[in-house]
């Protein structure tokens, strides 16, 4: 991936002015953003803020009406999801989005096929490609024990770690999680949150999630930005936006500010 | 495991080979009847089981197929040698220009559009009376030179439809492998990620609509060669054969063999001919018969014969793999 | 002279049109509320025209024996659509439309051998009820009283459709669930029901339909299959789910058939689905349709 002309400002995702409105309602109204390399950011904001929106503009599902998005310095504002991935953005759902009728090994597999560009092989056998770095993969997310299961057949949890799996194939430069501890228990948050950090540094990840967990938020985010009604209400280090008292309005009642 | 060890496609197809000397005429008959629409199905079944398209028109391609043989051998009087590939090649062009227009569309358009192309290539074949014969149709094709093949030892007593049938088993022995050549390759397995989440596969980075598109093509292509030989099979080519019921036949054939299985809609081949030369013998109710077919089918046999079979061979050995 | 000829082609267009649109409209709302292509439909327009003609058997000695029959034989495909849809079509609900699809034409095969086993392969007709018999002159050309009628009852069924559809408190059940069935099943509507009843009020339909046909057209095997054809063109012109889409669907269809004849005979069969593929890779939705989600 070609940087954009300030190699060490290395903002990797730079989102200006986005805008959607659906039929009057402004759903992501004059959002920006910056997430510099390695960072791990977080958007959060009540329900209906716009949250999935606002991803779904920055991966090329939605086309903004205004604003841009940049990634290295270059712009993919509205491009298309599969040229996007090439790009460099992996993402994972909100609702587990896997091949259900594939094993664990053969989802994965999938994925490396697509990004070495095999996708076009009329005559090598598929199931002899890329084993290696499918099994490493599968090592680094924890399924190795589940590679021949049915993906469809997982538990909720692993079917999360396989989602997480399936974007860290295409070796993304930023990675976008929608509420990615979503219907977890204690025990399997904890462990994502661990997942996360370690996928993170082992391989220079960018991370940018979105969460309804605050506490998930607050443990590994080093930037917040508080979404409402479809605007960027406060943005900046954890403990500011904790402190900030806008924020604390709108979250009046939902648990957000926790004295630890 | 060790019942994959036995090649039984080998030995299937050897034994489909020696029909001809150890089985009656009508047996021969059955039997490459059974070929040609193995093959027309399995071709389907890269849509409906690899890619997860329904295609209601896919007799349009083998329409095209058929005649397009067809009407290069008999009326222009072309080798088949050079009228079977360009068969593939008018199936595959019709296939690129319909399947261009029919993945742009949701599920049910796309099947709507699907029916309403191989409809348009009815209607031409039932009117168009100067290319295609019209409602007469185009009897009496001829069979391609198979002087060549009295050459070979033990071959040259057969008659012309005989050695006809070995030549249609050999060329739709080499189609299905290649077919399953293409399953199991790269391309195979990024059409099962469309089928199973087209938005995860363009998450992937996969351009589906080229994806399905190719696979149309490529459908297409071997749904025109199991025409080309079903014209020659039958000696003519009948806008019947185009009518959309065909569609719904050989849709059947593949449920009933099972989708999901590669083997599978050949299995359904075998069978629905089968039943269907037995049942007519005795009644003309074989609608009737093909619909309870079809209802014991959706509900309680979903995954078809092979379907069945397979997952009582797993329970049987109390593995969770599949 | 020409003008007559015109006339006549555009009136027996209509005709065609409004027939048409009775059987389509059964399609159409059964499409509109379950997202299902119900291939049957023709099934059950044919045995609507055999039970009249078998009803016509019992009942035309008696005054209004043509009614009598009619109501009998659209009432039973009523029943039967009742059978139908909650015997088998319930199960079939959650799973892939495929099933769906394709249940609905084990249903067609199924039916027409039951047609057949029941009243044989020949040709059956039914005479017109002597209230309607006869003709009126018009433009130069006679125009049979019974096809006048037909063309009254056509748009009456549209106005009490569209009225009960937009004005009644059932139809805003209807036009909820054609939108979003869940929500609607959270908020404690007995969606079930709604299903049930949109299927037998088609069936009905479709019975009818069959019924009023007789006393124009021969009943034989395959007419089943011959409309269904044509409604699901004129659904896919009008849009799925239209009412009043199937009405304009059906007037086109109709028109374009009679003129088409008229200008290229050989073109007809060819330039309506033409005309439909043109449709879906245009504007899939149709005429009147909205853009499904």
């Amino acid at each position: 991936m070609t940087c954009g002309s300030d190699c060490e400002a290395a903002a990797v995702l730079e989102i200006s002015g986005l805008s959607k409105s659906f039929g009057g309602f402004k759903a992501v109204s004059d959002v920006s953003l910056t997430v510099e390399t390695r960072q791990i950011a977080a958007v959060i904001g009540p329900n209906g803020a716009g949250k999935s929106t606002l991803f779904n503009l920055i991966t090329g599902h939605l086309q903004p009406d205004t604003g841009k998005v940049l990634l290295d310095g270059r712009n993919i504002t509205g491009v298309a999801p599969h040229r996007m991935c090439r790009m460099g953005i992996g993402r994972s759902f909100q609702h587990t989005n896997i091949f259900p009728k594939l094993t664990v090994f053969e989802n994965l597999q999938a994925a490396y096929l697509v990004h070495h560009g095999r996708g076009a092989n009329f005559w090598r056998r598929s199931d002899s490609l890329y084993r290696t770095e499918t099994t490493a993969l599968l090592n680094s997310i924890g399924l190795l024990d589940q590679e021949d299961t049915i993906a469809g057949t997982l538990s909720y949890g692993n079917q999360k770690q396989l989602e997480l799996g399936l974007a860290l194939a295409s070796d993304p430069r930023i990675l976008l999680l929608d509420e990615p501890t979503a219907g977890m228990s204690a025990t399997e948050t904890e462990n994502t949150i661990r997942l996360l950090e370690r996928i993170a540094s082992e391989r220079d990840l960018t991370l940018l999630f979105t969460e309804h967990d605050m506490e998930v938020v607050f443990s590994i985010a080093q930037k917040i930005a508080v979404l409402h009604q479809g605007k960027i209400i406060a943005e900046g280090l954890p403990e500011a936006v904790r402190a900030d008292a806008e924020v604390r309005r709108v979250y009046l009642g939902h648990g957000l500010v926790h004295e630890r | 495991m060790t019942a994959r060890r036995i090649p039984w496609v080998l030995i299937v197809f050897l034994f489909a080979a020696t029909i001809p000397w150890v089985g009656t005429r009508y047996d021969t008959f059955l039997a490459e009847q059974i070929a040609i629409d193995a093959l027309f199905a399995v071709s389907l079944n890269l849509l409906l089981g690899t890619t997860g398209l329904v295609s209601f028109g896919h007799v349009a391609y083998f329409g095209v197929g058929a005649y397009a043989c067809g009407i290069l051998m008999k009326t222009y009087e072309l080798p088949f040698i050079i009228a079977f590939p360009a068969a593939g090649l008018c199936a595959a062009l019709f296939a690129l220009v319909s399947g261009y227009f029919c993945v742009r569309l949701i599920k049910l358009y796309f099947a709507m559009l699907t029916l309403a192309f191989s409809q348009i290539v009815w209607a031409i074949c039932y009117k168009w009376n100067d290319l295609t014969g019209g409602d007469q149709g185009l009897p009496e094709i001829p069979f391609p030179n198979l002087d060549w093949m009295s050459s070979i030892p033990g071959l040259g007593d057969l008659r012309t439809n005989e050695q006809f049938y070995l030549l249609a088993i050999a060329i739709i022995a080499v189609c299905l492998a290649i077919l399953y050549r293409i399953t199991q390759s790269p391309f195979g397995r990024v059409l099962t990620t469309v089928r199973d989440n087209p938005e995860r596969a363009a998450f992937i980075g996969v351009n589906v609509r080229a994806y399905q598109l190719a696979a149309f093509v490529v459908a297409g292509t071997f749904a025109g060669f199991a025409g080309a030989l079903y014209g020659i099979f039958s000696r003519g080519v009948f806008a019947d054969y185009v009518f959309w019921s065909k569609s719904a036949e050989v849709m059947i054939m593949a449920l009933l063999g099972g989708i999901g299985f590669f083997w599978g809609p050949s299995v359904g081949a075998l069978a629905l001919v089968w039943l269907n030369q037995w049942i007519t013998d005795f009644t003309q109710y074989w609608p009737f018969v093909l619909g309870t077919i079809l209802l014991i089918l959706l509900f309680a046999f979903p995954g078809g014969i092979v379907g069945g079979l397979h997952d009582l061979w797993i329970r049987l050995r109390g593995r969770r793999r599949a | 002279m020409a003008s007559s000829l015109l006339f006549s082609q555009f009136m027996g267009g209509l005709t065609t049109a409004m027939f048409l649109f009775l059987i389509a409209s059964g399609l159409s709302l059964v499409f509109g509320v379950m997202r299902v292509i119900n291939f049957a439909h023709g099934s059950f327009y044919m045995l609507g025209a055999y039970l009249a003609w078998q009803g016509m058997r019992w009942f035309e000695p008696w005054i209004g024996g043509f009614w009598l029959a009619t109501l009998f034989a659209a009432g039973a495909v009523g029943l039967l659509g009742l059978v139908v849809e909650r015997l088998f079509f319930r199960s079939l609900y959650g799973r892939e439309e495929l099933y769906q699809l394709l249940f609905t034409y084990a249903l067609v095969l199924i039916l027409g051998d039951v047609a057949k086993f029941l009243w044989g392969v020949g040709q059956l007709s039914v005479s017109t009820p002597p209230a309607l018999s006869g003709s009126i002159p018009m433009f130069g050309t006679v125009q049979p009283t019974y096809n006048l009628f037909i063309l009254l009852v056509g748009p009456a069924i549209a106005f009490f459709g569209w009225w009960m559809l937009n004005r009644t408190g059932i139809g805003r059940m209807v036009r909820a669930a054609q939108m979003d069935r869940e929500m609607l099943d959270a908020l404690g509507a007995n969606v079930g029901l709604i299903y049930t009843g949109m299927f037998v009020f088609s069936s009905f339909l479709a019975g009818l339909s069959g019924a009023l046909v007789t006393p124009i057209q021969s009943i034989v095997p395959g007419m089943d299959v011959l409309i269904i054809v044509q409604a699901f063109i004129v659904v896919v012109i009008g849009g799925m789910g239209s009412f009043w889409g199937t009405f304009w669907g059906s007037v086109i269809y109709g028109q374009v058939l009679s003129f088409g004849i008229l200008v290229f005979p050989s073109f007809s069969l060819f330039s309506v689905f033409a005309l439909m593929a043109v449709i879906l890779i245009v504007r899939p939705w149709g005429l009147f349709g909205r853009p499904l989600k």
